[in-house]
């Protein structure tokens, strides 16, 4: 939002605590879920947002195709070594606040496919909030995963999350995908691009784990 | 039962025009297939595509018989017609040693990428190919994921588990 900064930097601790409230309140009722389907998680997905599970009676059922739009990212299926740096840089491109729900078996802990092709859980790559077992889950256990995670939300404080930084977020670029263009040309950018594995923790990152 | 009466013609034609062409022949269930010394390969295709009327190249698959056998790796060709409507399999046999076999890209293009795949996951090297590098597993992907001594789990360190 980037009020809340302005806000705590003001007047720290004098209106944050009614802030997130409503802040909280504000986020955990519009979540906006990335379309990430990856296997046939992905159908049981679909069916929660369909007419017969209906994720829209706990606000969220816009499914975004672009990650710009999203908060949530259900990763619905296993991922494929080859994919890890697709998802990651998925993850990179969504706004803060953002939230991951990791569907079913495979992208929890690689499932049934222990073998050199898929990643052995997307927590690997990404910070995970919600782990959901089952192969693949109900939609209910979806909806159940979500309002845990509005649960979640609600505990949350605005003073937590700090906007990150412009110069930061530009660096967070996955190698091999765009140089940093602006200021310098192409050829410098390319040779000063630092080697940044995408398993390196974000700030997001760091937060959460302290 | 198919009858493979028209396909074995097609073999004996081969036959007449240069006998080292056919190393081996093998006549079941209805199938064809004809195992061709490596260095013969593209003039074997050449033939069949431009007298035979084998326009289209169905696949091209590798196969591991495993590292205790001689010759260990296998390419097996399938062609089609889509003008007399059959189908011909042709085989190349090949060492551990030295797994090159001469690329069909100068013959049907879409070879290409059947043999970067057969490449990606067997390590066959197909010489003179235009653009030999992996197709299906990642770039810094370490050894031939479906030779049959590749560990399930990969070599290590494996970055990701």
């Amino acid at each position: 939002m980037g009020l809340e900064n302005t806000v705590f930097e003001s007047l720290p601790d004098v209106l944050t605590v009614k802030l997130d409230a409503v802040v909280n309140w504000a986020r955990k009722s519009s979540l906006w879920p990335a379309t990430f389907g990856l296997a046939c998680c992905a159908i049981e997905m679909m069916n929660t947002v369909s007419s017969r599970n209906d994720l829209s009676r706990f606000g969220a059922e816009t499914f975004r195709a672009s990650p710009r739009q999203a908060d949530v990212m259900i990763v619905s299926g296993r991922v494929s070594r080859k994919m890890a740096p697709a998802l990651r840089r998925i993850y990179d491109q969504m706004p803060e606040p953002k939230w991951v729900i990791s569907m079913g078996a495979c992208a929890t802990s690689g499932g049934v496919f222990d073998n050199y092709a898929i990643v052995q859980g997307v927590d690997k790559i990404v910070p995970v909030d919600v782990y959901i077992p089952g192969c693949p889950p109900r939609p209910e256990m979806l909806i159940h995963a979500i309002m845990m995670l509005q649960e979640k939300i609600m505990n949350e404080s605005v003073k937590d999350r700090v906007d990150t930084f412009e110069e930061e977020s530009r660096q967070s670029i996955v190698p091999g995908t765009l140089p940093v263009t602006i200021g310098t040309k192409l050829e410098e950018a390319s040779k000063n691009a630092s080697t940044r594995p995408y398993t390196i923790a974000s700030r997001h990152e760091k937060r959460r784990s302290s | 039962m198919t009858d493979t009466k028209v396909l074995l013609e097609f073999v004996n034609k081969l036959k007449e025009e240069n006998s080292a062409w056919i190393a081996d022949l093998k006549d079941t269930l209805g199938e064809v297939t004809a195992t061709v010394p490596r260095e013969s390969i593209v003039d074997v295709c050449w033939v069949l595509k431009t007298k035979h009327g084998f326009d289209m190249l169905a696949d091209i698959c590798g196969a591991d018989r495993g590292p205790e056998e001689d010759p260990r790796f296998e390419v097996n060709y399938h062609l089609f017609s889509t003008k007399h409507f059959n189908r011909l399999r042709l085989k190349v046999l090949l060492s551990e040693d030295e797994p090159n076999v001469p690329t069909v890209v100068s013959v049907w293009k879409t070879a290409n990428w059947h043999e970067r795949e057969t490449f990606d996951l067997f390590g066959v090297i197909f010489d003179n190919h235009p653009d030999l590098r992996r197709i299906l597993l990642p770039s810094d992907f370490d050894g031939h994921a479906l030779r049959k001594d590749y560990p399930l789990r990969g070599y290590e360190p494996y970055s990701l588990t």
